[in-house]
């Protein structure tokens, strides 16, 4: 920053910006804190900043109550096993339009988007019957089916935007070269498209982790997803803050860490490049 | 230069992409459509039939829908609402010369990151649960009597969670276009004497377009599908008072069984989204080059 400003109008900015941050991300640290308390010190009519008997018992409860394990597992499977569908669909198809295009690939693009429009619960029932009928219900692979079709249309857009910054020359520089079609792309289209793709991968694991609707309406026990599993705490059986909070915590860590090392992409993907 | 042999390659690479989503687009709504124009019950299978508008006239005619239908544009309005302008200060703010700015960020961008089921646990347990939540204590430190959120002001509690999660993208999206501001066009807007409000209003703005008309469509197509933090919190009640379009036929075609009148509520939410998505893929198609 080229702006000089006195320290006092420095100091006024930084300590007005700690407070609104540190106020958006307290229920998050409350959160974390929670974890870590005994149930009766959660729930204490005189609310304790820190534990005051730190404990781990609550981490351990969560995986006794509905196994924490198996739900991160699904989650695992879930979330990477779709985006990797989704790239392996979406890959050649934003390549073709990236390095190909036609008076109608703006058109295609932008049908693709709107079918992120469609409201899920538009189509929900005929999911749910079809994937009855077929016994698709509460599986793994049933629900990775899903996931990747809803994110297929976000996955090609990300990945276009990428690809379209690949400058063409080089290609025919290469081709001119005499670069036989599988050097061209060993050694001069993969590592130039290998960053967005890493980007986009990154990036929809952290959606498809989170996406909700499909996990509770299509899954219960047994492919239960970690959204699955946490909304499972919602019933009404007595409040046990201290172990939901455990298990809140399990269920955003990955993700958390992830996002923060991934915020620039983050602009970029969501937004399709449009933001620089 | 694309030559006939490209063009043919290009359409093999792009036919898996085009097929399944014209499968998933085509297939689904269709059923709908045809659901929606049938007797159809899970639980009673002596309901089958033609059932002509009877579905929609069932759907549209219950006071549910018409709450449901209200509560889904308050839901999206009151969010965005909060989510634009609050992003908007919040850019502004973190573009100061300040310290510790990367750690902000972080702190500032991880609700975004939430889940939205904990996300609303969180609030509904920690924060604005009338016996242990913080707002509970904080009221009672104040000699206030602890409120309610859930059943007094349960629209506007889920409006809160959900603004909570999304403020962090319309910032971290409205912060990064602020930054691309040349330092020049501030600095010279400065020495011609324009004061802060008609810089931001004249120079700040504008250049912010762009990167707003974004975040609204984002997360539109977010927000129409709100459901998780109304199912974890409030179930959409008390009565209708937080349910919407996406919770009304979940409950209708899922929890009650009743295909036919889910399906044609499901109609009706996605001719809704379409005229939405309408206006909003006229403004981005604008401001997308693609």
């Amino acid at each position: 920053m080229a702006r000089t400003v006195s320290t006092q109008t420095r100091i006024g900015f930084t300590a007005l910006a700690w407070i609104v941050a540190l106020l958006l991300f307290s229920p998050i640290l409350w959160t974390i804190l929670t974890a870590f308390k005994t149930e009766a010190e959660a729930i204490a009519a005189r609310p304790t900043f820190l534990p005051e008997t730190f404990t781990l018992e609550n981490f351990s409860a969560v995986q006794d109550r509905s196994d924490y394990i198996k739900h991160a597992i699904n989650s695992i499977l879930v979330s990477v096993g779709s985006t990797l569908l989704g790239l392996a669909i979406a890959i050649p198809a934003a390549w073709a339009m990236a390095f190909a295009p036609t008076k109608r690939t703006k058109d295609v693009l932008m049908w693709m988007l709107s079918t992120k429009m469609m409201p899920a619960v538009g189509v929900l029932i005929p999911i749910y019957l079809i994937f009855r009928d077929l016994r698709l219900l509460d599986t793994v692979h049933g629900l990775t089916l899903i996931m990747t079709l809803i994110n297929l249309p976000i996955i090609i857009w990300m990945l276009y935007t990428y690809f379209k910054e690949i400058p063409v020359d080089i290609l025919e520089a290469a081709r001119m070269d005499g670069a036989e079609l599988w050097n061209e792309i060993v050694h001069v289209l993969v590592p130039m498209a290998v960053p967005g793709i890493a980007s986009t991968l990154l990036l929809n694991v952290i959606l498809a982790w989170n996406e909700a609707f499909w996990t509770i309406t299509l899954t219960s026990g047994r492919a239960g997803t970690l959204t699955a599993f946490i909304s499972s705490f919602s019933s009404p059986q007595g409040l046990f803050l201290a172990k939901l909070s455990a298990a809140s915590l399990l269920a955003i860590a990955p993700i958390l860490l992830m996002g923060w090392f991934s915020q620039k992409q983050l602009v970029r993907g969501l937004t399709f490049g449009a933001v620089k | 230069m694309a030559t006939a042999q490209t063009r043919t390659l290009s359409r093999i690479m792009m036919a898996p992409a085009v097929i399944v989503l014209l499968i998933w687009m085509i297939v689904p709504l269709v059923m709908t459509l045809w659901f929606s124009f049938q007797n159809y019950s899970l639980i009673n299978p002596m309901m089958t039939g033609f059932a002509g508008w009877a579905n929609y006239i069932y759907v549209i005619g219950d006071p549910s829908f018409t709450q449901s239908l209200v509560n889904t544009l308050i839901l999206v309005g009151g969010v965005l609402l909060i989510t634009v302008i609050g992003g908007i200060l919040l850019a502004l703010l973190l573009d100061q010369p300040i310290w510790g700015q990367g750690i902000l960020r972080i702190l500032v961008i991880s609700p975004f990151f939430v889940m939205p089921p904990v996300a609303a646990l969180i609030w509904k347990n920690g924060f604005m649960h009338p016996g242990y939540g913080m707002l509970g204590h904080l009221w009672k430190a104040f000699g206030l009597q602890p409120v309610d959120w859930f059943n007094q002001y349960p629209l506007f509690s889920v409006i809160v969670i959900v603004a909570w999660q999304w403020l962090p993208f319309a910032t971290l999206i409205l912060l990064t276009a602020l930054q691309s501001l040349s330092e020049e066009q501030r600095e010279a807007a400065e020495m011609d004497g324009a004061n802060a409000l008609n810089r931001f209003y004249y120079i700040i703005l504008p250049h912010m377009a762009r990167a707003i008309t974004i975040v609204i469509l984002i997360q539109t197509i977010f927000l129409l599908g709100i459901f998780a933090e109304i199912r974890v919190t409030t179930g959409g009640g008390p009565g209708y008072a937080s349910t919407n379009i996406a919770f009304l036929v979940f409950r209708t075609g899922i929890l009650s069984n009743d295909i036919g009148a889910g399906s044609a509520g499901g109609v009706v939410a996605v001719i809704i989204a379409n005229i939405v998505a309408f206006f909003l893929m006229r403004a981005v198609g604008k401001n997308l080059d693609a």
